[in-house]
């Protein structure tokens, strides 16, 4: 209604000054910022040096056919020139939907995709019940929540190691299955062991983190809460879904974010239990990882694909997430 | 089935009638078996994250390669071996040089450079802000493989690989913009009152940032330096492409070297995983609680 209004008088847009000139506005505007540029700059600076150039190259050389074989290098005293040439977008068709594509690119997919669910789930689901089982008055729960954070005090690298050994065949775990006259499967060759078996690490490495930081969320609710919806009578079920659930709320949309993001990072873990050994296994970031360094030649112009890719699909993820928080007005708490 | 449900006692307080006889429970406490049942559950969970590490530190001190197999073998010959082999024939000091110069090296340029950011993302809405945060986000969350061959060509290029500088460089993509996360939900807490007392005072926004409320982010910013120290400490990708040389390995790619195509010797390695886990088990629970709080404080909050 006031834009009618104001346009019947005609005036408003007379009345204001003029606009200043791009230049101009952005003289005022650092007049007025200076200082916070000021000290974003270091960040800034070192973002664009150690992140954005080398985002720039690595989506220069997608569209390149840059193999170990074709780069610039050095044998012995003979410095070789790089002889790789430009070749458009055939990268990305290649992993896409080249022949090999389903084999190579979608079966990780689907793979990772799978494997981040899975695990992302896992740890929340027994995060948060360990979490609900320290947060009540129990003798020992000091003790208990000192033990049951080990895994994320001891260094992944270690643990998967530790892994490797109780996974091998005739390791303990095979050991104890066939005194109990279970099958033994072999956790480190066959494929649907090495998955179950990746995942299984994974959960153990990761629980401890969400059942912190669900502790801590759970710890900052208002006991008040919990005493008035129990004076109108309702049961623990009840507590649970209407108190404890809401009162968790950004805590765990923030863990879940950061779970799924790790998750579907998550390097060391498979890198380290199979190395080279399990080509179905292996998640995108590995898989990437083998096609670049992995093999021979190395194929830096698709790992680089897979690289991008890979970063799409996180962003395109997260950019839903926080527009499904907006659209039910949470915020993200990082 | 009926007679175990008759056998049980109720286990939700409210199930109880009204007038029961014995002791009344107050709110927070539990039935009996309640509470057994809890601590079963969480002596299980125990169990299961204690294991494999006690494993670890058992198979250590087998002296046979092959010992994780035969386990029972270890009980007659238990002896530290393998800890003196390792300290003494093996890389280990280079290793634990390399991880500590990468280590506090990316600790140190990660919360020297985030710091300002984390108080300026904090306290000003400039514009671009919601530009920069959306930056930081999203470096957080590259994968290694984004930016691996890139970094790999240019660290080539400008002869850093097998440098201890480059690794650092490198570990910072992801360190930085983390730090400026942590630090800002940490200036977050920190009132705005102080920030105004100062402007008031006649401090510059440096001012205020260096005078009053570094001093104040200590906690905050000996977050930032733990978390940025396991990180770097833990990293495998990039130490296990950009490092070459045998002396220069970090523990994360040094553990791997135990077990080569040809040779496998396992118990040396479980005796150095183990040489590496307690420092840094040690250094997780001295830091534990600080590095719980400043990683979830903004969650918390609401």
């Amino acid at each position: 209604m006031t834009v009618v209004i104001d346009r019947a008088t005609g005036k408003r847009r007379g009345e204001r000054e003029p606009r200043p000139g791009p230049g101009r506005r952005l003289k005022n505007g650092f007049h007025k910022h200076w200082y916070a540029y000021a000290m974003i700059a270091p960040v800034a600076i070192v973002l664009a040096v150690l992140v954005l150039y080398p985002l720039a190259y690595g989506l220069y050389l997608t569209l390149t056919d840059a193999t170990s074989l074709n780069t610039a290098r050095t044998i012995g005293v003979n410095e070789i020139d790089a002889t790789y040439k430009f070749i458009g977008l055939d990268n990305y068709a290649d992993i896409l939907w080249g022949p090999t594509a389903y084999d190579r690119f979608w079966s990780h997919v689907l793979w990772t995709v799978f494997w981040t669910a899975a695990c992302v789930a896992l740890h929340y689901g027994i995060g948060l019940g360990l979490a609900l089982l320290l947060n009540q008055k129990l003798r020992g729960r000091t003790l208990y929540r000192m033990i049951l954070v080990l895994p994320w005090a001891v260094p992944t690298f270690v643990t998967v190691f530790g892994w490797r050994f109780m996974l091998a065949d005739g390791g303990i775990i095979n050991s104890g299955l066939e005194l109990l006259h279970l099958p033994t499967p072999s956790w480190l060759e066959d494929t649907f062991w090495q998955r179950f078996s990746a995942i299984m690490v994974n959960t153990w490495c990761g629980v401890p983190f969400m059942m912190v930081s669900l502790l801590g969320g759970l710890q900052s609710i208002d006991a008040s809460l919990y005493e008035a919806s129990e004076m109108d009578g309702a049961g623990a079920w009840q507590r649970f879904r209407y108190v404890t659930l809401p009162g968790l709320r950004s805590v765990s949309t923030t863990v879940v974010l950061l779970g799924v993001i790790w998750t579907f990072n998550q390097f060391a873990i498979i890198f380290l239990l199979f190395g080279n050994t399990a080509p179905d296994a292996q998640i995108l970031v590995t898989w990437a990882y083998q096609l670049g360094f992995g093999q021979q030649p190395r194929d830096y112009a698709q790992s680089a694909a897979y690289g991008i890719l890979l970063l799409s699909i996180l962003i395109v993820f997260t950019s839903f997430y926080r527009r499904w928080l907006n659209r039910n007005e949470q915020q993200l708490a990082i | 089935m009926s007679t175990t449900t008759v056998e049980t006692p109720a286990p939700a307080g409210e199930k109880r009638p009204a007038g029961a006889p014995g002791r009344t429970r107050r709110r927070g406490e539990q039935s009996r078996a309640a509470s057994l049942a809890s601590h079963a559950v969480l002596i299980v969970a125990s169990l299961t994250a204690l294991f494999p590490v006690a494993w670890l530190f058992f198979l250590s001190l087998g002296p046979d390669k092959d010992d994780y197999l035969h386990p029972g073998r270890i009980w007659g010959k238990m002896a530290l071996d393998n800890y003196a082999f390792v300290l003494q024939d093996t890389n280990f000091f280079h290793w634990l040089k390399s991880t500590l110069i990468v280590g506090l090296g990316t600790t140190l340029i990660g919360v020297v450079v985030a710091a300002s950011t984390g108080y300026a993302v904090s306290r000003m809405r400039f514009p671009g802000y919601r530009k920069l945060m959306w930056v930081l986000l999203v470096t957080q969350m590259f994968p290694i493989a984004v930016l691996i061959v890139p970094m790999y060509q240019i660290l080539s290029d400008l002869q850093l690989i097998d440098s201890y500088l480059g690794l650092i460089l490198v570990n910072c993509t992801t360190i930085v913009p983390y730090c400026a996360w942590l630090m800002k939900g940490y200036f977050d807490t920190i009132p705005f009152e102080i920030d105004e007392a100062g402007r008031v005072d006649g401090l510059t926004p440096f001012g205020t940032f260096a005078r009053l409320i570094l001093p104040l982010a200590k906690p905050g910013l000996a977050v930032a330096a733990f978390y940025s120290f396991l990180t770097a400490f833990g990293e495998v990708a990039f130490a296990s492409t950009f490092l070459l040389s045998d002396d220069k390995y970090t523990f994360a790619v040094g553990l791997q070297t135990f077990v080569s195509e040809h040779d496998a010797q396992r118990n040396l390695m479980a005796a150095t995983a183990v040489l590496i886990a307690i420092p840094a088990a040690l250094f997780f629970y001295l830091v534990q609680k600080n590095l719980v709080t400043g990683l979830t404080a903004g969650g918390t909050k609401g």
